[in-house]
């Protein structure tokens, strides 16, 4: 699984009378996540749990949106993967947490 | 429109979602085994769960006229008893012979571990020597990307395995590509909080083409949309893609990979 790809053709577009659409319909719903994600931030902090490794890993996961490179949901999901590749010896439980962190040794 | 529910854990919905689904257009419904949301204690509660999925399942999917297909396996989530594991998959070949079975599914891996890729090394050796469809769950979250490599190498270190008879579920931006560049299928799985969404959904196909894809709900007892497929279909239209690109994508792609079973018959319910 390569982390570096140059970005993909878009070949599979519809026509370009439905791209100024993409904006019109889809503008106002992500500004809404954008504030979630920042209210979210601002809460944790308020309620002093802000080193929770969730939230450190949400932040700097958020950095990649604004860096001016292509493929922002890939890089995103990539940032807050499970980076090591050895199957683990024993199960910590059912559940995944959405963020990796390191064991403790 | 026309679509196939390739993965929906029916016996957690009501009828009412049997309803919606017919009225959508849903023309057949395939049932992974799954997680009960506990695990079961004995390999007769899962005896049981194989006869609910290919007698008592497909009986209530047909009064809404729905073809209902199954396949069985130990979820990946009861896979750390290897013990249970056993038993459970010596039993599953008296069910592979049911006429609405289309292979060994969902396998994969949970947490990534070790007791959980012997299961999983198990399960496909079982469907190699069965000549079986074989329908991989890969893991949530921080999880995924691992698991898919891991799954992805179980796979082919198998010389008995065609990767075209192989489906990769749940895949997202970071795991569909090397998913289709090996030669498997790939699902993308649609729901509320994980997984992907329909517009994230719509982007993927965008970016890597509609070739050996297919979309699911993968409704279950937890929080999902039996008709997140069918609302996708909207996001489609809605960008401009035309009715034989929904078409593919919803009804002729997932027909293409589950008629590789030959039980995998749609008779006159089926929308034409
Ligand atoms: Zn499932």
């Amino acid at each position: 699984m390569s982390t570096s790809r140059p970005p993909r053709s878009t070949g599979q577009l519809p026509p370009s009378s439905a791209a100024q659409a993409i904006v019109d319909t889809s503008f106002v719903p992500v500004r809404a996540k954008l504030l979630e994600v920042a209210a979210f931030l601002d809460r944790v902090e308020r309620y002093g749990v802000a080193d929770d490794f969730r939230c450190a890993a949400l932040r700097q996961a958020a950095g990649l949106l604004v860096d001016g490179e292509p493929e922002r949901a890939r890089r995103i999901l990539e940032a807050l993967s499970d980076p090591t590749t050895a199957p683990e010896a024993t199960s910590s439980g059912k559940a995944a947490l959405g963020a990796w962190q390191p064991p403790v040794r | 429109m026309r679509y196939i529910e390739p993965h929906g854990h029916m016996v957690s919905r009501t009828t009412d979602d049997y309803q919606a689904m017919v009225a959508a257009g849903c023309a057949a419904v395939c049932e992974p085994a799954f997680w009960a949301g506990f695990d079961r204690s004995s390999a007769d509660g899962f005896r049981d769960y194989f006869r609910q999925l290919t007698v008592y399942e497909p009986a209530r999917a047909s009064k809404f006229l729905l073809p209902h297909f199954c396949w069985l396996c130990l979820n990946p989530k009861e896979s750390e008893d290897l013990g249970l594991a056993a038993a459970v998959l010596e039993l599953i070949p008296e069910f592979l012979g049911k006429k609405n079975v289309l292979g060994i599914g969902e396998i994969g891996l949970n947490r990534n571990t070790r007791n959980e890729l012997e299961v999983l090394e198990r399960h496909i050796e079982l469907a190699v020597r069965h000549d079986q469809l074989i329908l991989v769950h890969t893991p949530h979250l921080e999880d995924k990307k691992k698991g898919t490599r891991l799954i992805v190498d179980v796979l082919r270190a198998h010389s008995g395995v065609k990767p075209g008879r192989v489906i990769i579920d749940h895949v997202e931006e970071h795991t569909i590509q090397s998913v289709l560049d090996q030669g498997f299928w790939a699902g993308i799985t649609l729901y509320p909080d994980s997984k992907s969404s329909p517009p994230r959904a719509v982007d993927m196909l965008e970016v890597c083409g509609r070739e050996r894809i297919w979309l699911n709900s993968a409704c279950d007892w937890g929080v999902s949309d039996p008709l997140a497929v069918p609302k996708t279909a909207f996001e489609m239209r809605r960008r401009g893609h035309s009715a034989e690109f929904v078409d593919q994508v919803l009804y002729q792609n997932p027909v293409r990979f589950l008629s590789q079973c030959p039980k995998f018959v749609l008779g006159d319910a089926a929308h034409a």
